[in-house]
């Protein structure tokens, strides 16, 4: 039985480095979009920050800078909606989709010359522990410092948002920006760093992809991960622990489907991939026919475009 | 969306040329990005936007991306244009095209004028029914038909993924994940010998003509303009909001779902895997570019069919990956919704969709 336990561990302990990179994203997104910013761009800075991070960890031959750098190359294209959705006030969702499209493209011309080439190793801590106890190694020890960080951002996003003053500002310009800025919050300015901040998660999340998860760069390696982390942040319901349950569950599938091709069981994969869609539609429709649940759940101003009058 | 608050004389001339500032400005973006990765800026935007159609296959070519991407963008208007944001037509487009592929399949080796309308039809039937469900969603649950529509994409793409390797995959086909090849009367009648131009741009632009004639003729587009202006003003004037936004949606869909349908009977022939290079989500590119009016999409969704092209071509000639027609999509989006602000400069923008969600 010791080796069947051990293997349900190896097993979790896959479910959860498969959640890292939608964890991540979708703290980031969750910060944005409680500022009252719909990005739907997030699988545009993913990749972006993918290639970068690869990139530059093939031409420095430096794991930090490679990391550093994918963020902020994240941080740098969400500048592009931030220029664009705050400052000339464009429309959120449309300038969300072509961040995404600009950004699978342009991965796809900066990562022209870094196709087949073979990544480096990540550190991976404890790996002693992991071989040494049974069943719970693999699950707590042997990963990444990217994943131990990332199962802490959830709780420290929560603790952000609900303890400290910033957070209440950012809150405060979600639900009802007028309010806020008559409060004397400069609403563009918290908006901006949202919508920064969200960038650079995303990035981080895209370079957990290229350095640590599958270590190499391939185009259009996100695989629409983008698009559930926004699901993710919407299934949550805005919620930054739930984010992390949900993270759980949807790499859980991803996981599951896997390991059920290879035991060759007779359920279609793809209902399993379509499952965590098909689940956000079903928590989108509870939460949302409720109009009071709504107002509790979702920040009021989401995706609506703020002009203070000069 | 809009409110205007001092300037409401937009001239229509400069709202109607900011579009070719766009594409102009898109061009010197993309000539700089070019120069960067050490390519002569002027040759190769030459192999992207002159040399794909310079001959008549080149043209003929264009015309056969536009086709869809007209047709998408064309019915998505009708949602942009009374603020309902469907941005799932590629999840449409291949419900659509599974629908019409499956009685494609049921009327394998069935000769007959028939075959091919009723094929059309039930690809429009399906792409509109699958767009009926993010707006029932909205109008009876109040459910974010941005979030519903965009995840259907996916359950559509793995639908057909199913469909194509398991119950519908060829059975001579060594496990290839593709159906069938039609039989020919299944396929669109090809125009000219040699070229893939096929009759599905009949379609687009008869399509088209019936929105202009619905859009500025009839009392639902004077409806669906109203409450894209002002959703206020809408509901003073008793207009039934719920089956307007049901209505819009359908039209998307069926012309989503007629795009497919016209992709798998036309240059495609059979249902596999990839039967839409993301035409859905680049159509909304061009609804914006078109500026949601039936003749401007029309000459947007041949600027966007040419990036597609030009991405192709320089795939071959200058070794760039063919994702690069999204760099210069992506770039147009941003340049004109950019230039949009030097226009509505003195426009109060107010939320998308005040006392919503």
């Amino acid at each position: 039985m010791s080796f069947d336990l051990n293997f349900i561990g190896i097993l979790i302990g896959a479910i959860m480095a498969s959640s890292v990179p939608l964890i991540l994203a979708a703290s980031g997104e969750l910060i944005t979009e409680r500022s009252g910013v719909l990005n739907l761009g997030v699988e545009g800075m993913m990749i972006i920050g993918a290639i970068s991070g690869f990139a530059l960890m093939v031409v420095t031959d430096n794991l930090f800078f490679a990391v550093v750098g994918s963020m902020l190359s994240g941080l740098i294209i969400s500048l592009i909606f931030g220029l664009l959705t705050q400052s000339l006030l464009t429309n959120h969702v449309a300038t969300g989709l072509a961040l995404t499209i600009f950004g699978i493209g342009m991965s796809a011309m900066i990562g022209k010359n870094f196709v087949g080439i073979p990544g480096k190793e990540f550190p991976l801590l404890f790996l002693n522990l992991k071989e040494s106890i049974p069943f719970l190694g693999p699950i707590f020890f042997g990963h990444s410092i990217l994943l131990y960080f990332a199962f802490g951002l959830p709780f420290l996003t929560n603790f952000f948002l609900k303890k400290t003053k910033i957070g209440l500002i950012i809150r405060a310009v979600g639900d009802s920006p007028t309010s806020a800025s008559n409060q004397g919050i400069n609403v563009t300015l918290v908006r901006y760093s949202c919508i920064l901040y969200g960038g650079a998660m995303c990035g981080l999340a895209g370079s957990y992809l290229s350095l640590i998860y599958t270590p190499q760069w391939i185009e259009n390696m996100t695989g629409g991960r983008g698009w559930i982390a926004l699901a993710l942040v919407v299934f949550a319901t805005w919620s930054p622990i739930k984010v992390l349950i949900g993270a759980l569950i949807f790499g859980g599938i991803t996981i599951l489907q896997l390991h059920m091709q290879a035991v060759g069981l007779r359920i279609p994969v793809q209902l399993l991939s379509a499952l965590p869609y098909i689940m956000t539609i079903i928590v989108l429709v509870v939460i949302s026919r409720d109009s009071r649940k709504i107002k509790l759940n979702t920040p009021t101003s989401l995706g609506q475009i703020f002009y203070k009058e000069k | 969306m809009i409110k205007i608050e001092k300037r409401n004389d937009v001239s229509r001339s400069i709202y109607f040329l900011t579009p070719i500032l766009a594409i102009f400005l898109t061009l010197i973006g993309g000539g700089i990005i070019f120069y960067i990765l050490g390519f002569s800026p002027i040759e190769a935007l030459k192999f992207f936007f002159i040399t794909p159609i310079s001959d008549l296959y080149g043209l003929s070519e264009l015309l056969v991306k536009a086709t869809p991407l007209c047709l998408i963008a064309i019915g998505l208007s009708f949602c942009f244009k009374s603020n309902n944001w469907n941005i799932g037509a590629e999840g449409q487009l291949i419900f659509g095209g599974i629908v019409g592929g499956g009685v494609a399949l049921l009327f394998y080796n069935h000769d007959g004028y028939y075959v091919l309308p009723i094929i059309i039809l039930s690809g429009a039937v399906g792409g509109m029914l699958f767009a009926m469900i993010p707006a029932i969603l909205k109008t009876y649950f109040n459910t974010n038909e941005i979030l519903v529509s965009l995840m259907l994409v996916y359950v559509a793409k793995l639908l057909l993924d199913y469909l194509v390797v398991g119950p519908w995959s060829n059975p001579e086909g060594f496990n290839f994940p593709e159906t069938r090849q039609f039989s020919e009367s299944a396929r669109m009648p090809i125009l000219f010998d040699g070229l893939r131009i096929h009759a599905g741009i009949f379609i687009t632009l008869i399509t088209v003509f019936l929105s202009w004639l619905i859009l500025y003729k009839t009392y639902l587009g004077f409806q669906i303009k109203v409450s894209g202006l002002s959703l206020k003003t809408a509901k003073y004037a008793g207009f039934k909001g719920k089956t307007m936004i049901i209505i819009v949606f359908m039209i998307s869909g069926a012309c989503a779902g007629l795009a497919g349908v016209g992709e798998i009977t036309g240059p495609i022939g059979q249902l596999h895997r990839n039967i839409s290079p993301d035409y859905g989500f680049t159509a909304i590119i061009v609804a914006f570019l078109g500026r949601l009016n039936p003749v401007g999409i029309i000459f947007a969704s041949l600027v966007v069919a040419l990036t597609y092209l030009g991405a192709e071509t320089a795939q071959i000639f200058l070794q760039v990956p063919k994702y690069t027609g999204q760099v210069f999509q992506g770039m147009i989006l941003f340049f004109l919704l950019g230039s949009d602000y030097l226009l509505f400069f003195k426009i109060k923008f107010l939320g998308l969709r005040k006392n919503e969600l």
